[in-house]
């Protein structure tokens, strides 16, 4: 077997092609070969949440998946939720409003899994949203402002009321 | 419309949630050499030989150095600043590279090479010959007789032993009728855990090294690369990007002067050091485990008649922040709760453990446990409500330190416990709680901390600022005080729009990451000192830009500076209050006068000789399943005397992360070590056992903003103090829950389980 291997996929909305290494992981390709800064290595070995980045709609630690294995697969990170002009998604200015960031390292992994949660268009109980969310470490927040900016974010989408 | 005391989303937020921010990984050039590091796989040993011939052999790889290589001088770690008297200065006991090991993970060569790949193999592949030597994991035990000797210079491996002598201990005990409450309280070693592992990258440029590195304290770690490779320390330039949260483990030279070194020893081309996760539990630093033993006697009115306090820290393989630690927790015990006769005795030992420096709290997350423990059991002994118990015994307003100069101006405790108590509902819950049966049973409990402000008169502290008027009336600001994730710039910036008279802190341009050769000397973020003593240099410094300012516009508006403000960004009358010119006026002119041509700058330097104390206290609730001995904390809040907030949504966020950490230490976190031989058990974030999300409730942080006199923005500490007396609060509503005392951390099923059996309540059928 080849050392190298050609990879098509889409990045971001765009579709691209990269000889990548097999045994390179998604994480090396997104970070090195595309420059996607926002996946960041706490682990790499898929404990800390990261890299997530969304793959075909559903999160993935990108460290421990292998950059072969997205052939044909449509990655979205952080990067693809800014708007051409730089406007920030719903998700993203809830993070800022409720001050859900502080050394940031955590926060691009978080919100990419808060964007799978909120595609579902369900509505989760704090319980819920807890152990979906269980899959990220943060040290700084005590997670409490990243699942407040969740939940509201969840309650405007489905045009609710929040309970808080 | 004064600029604090209000939540302003973070200067550096947009940037965080696109994911823009750099990081130093992000920074690397991209011909980066790779260094990985091999790690002793002994406790204790001597490195007879290294056999690098099959390493040297795996293409890519470059160089293969070891500690037969390195300069052959020993540096120190510890993030404090230099002290001019040579009997102050840290202890210099490590080489970049050491023959002798002193645990496992001791750093004993490095693999340079072109690809991460090559380098990591390189490392596999290298032979090493050991001279094993027996080892000792238990600072008491590294005492005895006989122990294996870590250090030379440290008979009995004792690092260091301070004690104090208050008033007489052994004559007040014999007064008849004292009730006597003793116990032996223990805290594990934890570590850090911020999610960004410490990494750097060092190249050469000019003869002068560059490194850039993941850490709170660029201004000393380039005195310590200096040191450490024996070059003059304006050779080294240090360069802070943001990081990815420190709490205490990257305010220590970590691998800067090795990646520094090994930069010179391939001709100055840049190389790379990024700690794996597994390193970073094992091979930077952790918290101290400490083991306290306390007595305390009781009058038949409940007051403290006598207490002693002895505690010994398990240090580690290396001094790093040293008995600095096991100080401040030793000497909390006096002023916690005053009494006039009192005994205390740290002493940190050697141990062939991690070496352990500073983390969040420094030493007081240990000392309240053990503090907080022994007050609700002499409480339960006279048969008090634990709140009450401390009301009477713990630090009255006015309450002086000699020794800090602190002053306790209010009555800061019993208005946080006050407050706690009325949050959480205490006083009606303790009751519900005073008469349960069956499985499941709730507690409620709460403990206290005092913490000091920066590290005033131990250490120097000092802060430089330097602010620049920019053409747009703009002010660019460079502080040393380093942004870590706290927020820190933020309120700098409010605190310097505020005492410009700007109309916004947006107006002021903070130039976050430091770079010694360029940002006025700070000493970094630790001590929880930062908003304190950048708050004398901020004010300093943007006074002295004003001034210059308003003698400027004297020239162009014939008003006198004394008759001149600034207010929202505008020079004002003040007579009238009528508005003479806008400051981007101001400055174009300036810049631009073919007469007087001036850039409007400034920079002060400000020695603070002065500390203050900071407060508050924890109040947990627990459910405790006795059948499956798990302890889950269903309320918690935290309140705060932490002087007046710049900031209250930051200040909010910082404590919920601190009361984070202290669930964390509390419950579940612990790093293990295998007795039998040393290696560390459960050096990953699976097994380590960091909260997550679902481990913790709603956390609940409220404040009592009692202006700090001393400080100009009436600020004190608030960065640790929210880690402090969180695990204590959840040990003493687990002994409400269920009566019964578990005097050693964590409060995980294993112990609970033990502990249980040991009580009767649970039988093992």
């Amino acid at each position: 077997m080849s050392q190298y291997k050609l990879v098509h996929c889409n990045i971001n909305g765009r579709d691209v092609e990269k000889m990548v290494d097999v045994r390179a992981s998604l994480t090396d390709m997104l970070r090195n070969d595309f420059r996607l800064l926002s996946v960041k290595k706490g682990c790499e070995v898929g404990e800390c949440g990261a890299c997530n980045v969304l793959i075909d709609g559903e999160a993935f630690n990108a460290c421990i998946y292998l950059a072969v294995w997205a052939e044909g697969k449509h990655i979205r990170t952080l990067e693809g939720l800014t708007g051409p002009n730089g406007e920030l998604s719903d998700i993203q200015q809830a993070f800022l409003d409720e001050t859900a960031v502080q050394c940031g390292f955590c926060t691009p992994g978080f919100i990419m899994t808060a964007v799978e949660i909120l595609e579902t268009g369900k509505l989760y109980t704090d319980d819920e949203l807890r152990k979906l969310l269980s899959g990220h470490l943060c040290r700084c927040t005590g997670y409490e402002n990243i699942l407040r900016a969740v939940k509201k974010t969840m309650y405007r989408r489905l045009g609710k009321q929040i309970d808080f | 419309m004064s600029k604090l005391g209000i939540s302003e989303p973070r200067i550096d937020g947009y940037d965080k949630v696109t994911g823009r921010t750099k990081y130093y990984e992000d920074r690397v050039p991209p011909d980066a050499l790779y260094v990985r590091i091999k790690h002793a796989e002994r406790a204790h040993a001597i490195v007879r030989a290294i056999d690098s011939t099959k390493a040297e052999a795996i293409p890519g790889v470059v160089k293969v150095l070891s500690c037969f290589d390195v300069p052959d001088w020993p540096f120190p770690t510890a993030g404090h600043p230099w002290s001019m008297d040579p009997g102050h200065q840290d202890v210099a006991d490590r080489q970049l590279l050491n023959r002798h090991v002193r645990y496992w993970g001791d750093d004993i060569a490095v693999v340079i090479a072109e690809t991460e790949l090559a380098a990591v193999q390189g490392v596999r592949a290298l032979e090493v010959e050991y001279e094993e030597m027996p080892f000792v994991l238990d600072a008491q035990k590294a005492m005895e007789p006989g122990a294996p000797q870590i250090h030379e210079r440290f008979p009995s491996n004792i690092l260091k032993h301070t004690s104090y002598r208050k008033g007489d201990y052994q004559s007040a005990i014999q007064t008849p009728g004292l009730v006597k409450v003793e116990g032996w309280y223990e805290t594990p070693t934890v570590q850090h855990c911020h999610i960004e592992n410490h990494g750097c990258f060092a190249y050469m440029e000019n003869g002068r090294i560059t490194v850039v590195s993941s850490t709170q304290i660029p201004h000393i770690v380039r005195r310590i690369v200096g040191q450490a490779l024996g070059r003059p320390w304006a050779d080294i330039q240090i360069i802070k990007p943001y990081i990815g949260g420190g709490f205490g483990n990257k305010q220590d030279a970590l691998y800067e002067p090795l990646c520094a070194w090994c930069c010179t020893q391939v001709g100055g081309r840049p190389v790379r050091i990024d700690c794996a996760r597994e390193e970073t539990f094992v091979s930077n630093r952790v918290r101290h485990a400490i083991r306290f033993h306390i007595v305390t006697w009781l009058r038949p009115n409940a007051t403290i008649a006598a207490r002693k306090v002895e505690l010994w820290s398990n240090q580690g393989a290396y001094a790093s922040h040293g008995h600095s630690i096991a100080a401040k927790a030793v000497n909390s015990f006096p002023q916690h709760y005053p009494c006039d006769n009192m005994e205390g005795d740290a002493w940190t030992v050697y141990t062939n453990r991690p070496a352990a420096g500073a983390m969040r709290g420094y030493g007081m997350p240990q000392a309240s446990f053990a503090d907080e423990s022994n007050i609700d059991d002499c409480a339960a002994a006279m048969g008090m409500d634990p709140m009450e118990f401390r009301q009477l015994n713990i630090m009255p307003q006015g309450f002086h330190d000699s020794f800090s100069g602190n002053t306790n101006y209010y009555d800061s405790y019993r208005e946080c416990m006050a407050k706690g108590a009325a949050l959480i509902d205490y006083a009606r819950k303790r009751e519900e709680y005073s008469h349960q049966s069956g499985n499941l049973r709730r507690g409620i409990g709460v403990a206290t901390f005092w913490y000091n402000t920066a590290v005033y008169p131990i250490s120097l502290e000092t802060s430089s600022n330097r602010m620049l008027l920019n053409l747009d009336g703009t002010v660019t600001m460079q502080c040393g005080e380093t942004e870590i994730g706290q927020g820190a710039d933020t309120a700098f910036a409010q605190m310097a729009a505020e005492a410009l008279g700007l109309a916004s802190y947006r107006d002021v341009h903070v130039v976050s990451c430091q770079d010694t050769d360029i940002t006025p000397t700070g000493l970094g973020a630790y001590a929880s000192r930062q908003t304190y003593v950048a708050g004398f240099s901020i004010r300093q410094t943007a006074e002295l830009l004003k001034e210059k300012i308003l003698n400027y516009a004297q020239s162009l508006t014939r008003q006198s500076p004394a008759c001149m403000d600034i207010v929202d960004g505008v020079i004002v009358r003040k007579t009238d209050g009528s508005a003479l010119m806008g400051l981007q006026e101001l400055a174009m002119t300036a810049q631009y006068n073919p007469v007087h041509s001036e850039h409007l700058t400034a920079e002060s330097s400000y020695t603070i000789r002065n500390n203050a104390y900071s407060f508050g206290c924890s109040f947990a609730e627990v459910e405790v399943d006795l059948a499956l001995c798990k302890a889950q904390v269903i309320r918690m809040v935290n309140v705060h005397d932490c002087g007046s907030l710049i900031n209250p949504a930051l200040a909010e966020a910082q404590v919920h992360g601190g009361m984070s950490m202290a669930i964390g230490f509390g419950l579940s976190e612990q790093l293990l070590f295998d007795e039998k031989t040393g290696r560390p058990l459960n050096n990953n974030l699976l097994d380590y056992k960091l909260s997550t999300c679902m481990d913790h409730p709603n956390l609940e942080a409220s404040f009592i903003e009692n202006p700090e006199p001393s400080s100009p923005y009436g600020t004190k500490a608030l960065g640790e103090p929210p880690a402090c007396s969180g695990a204590p609060a959840i040990r003493n509503a687990i002994l409400q829950a269920t009566g019964v005392a578990i005097d050693q951390l964590p409060l995980n099923p294993h112990r609970l389980f033990a502990e249980f059996t040991k009580a009767g309540l649970i039988h093992d059928s």
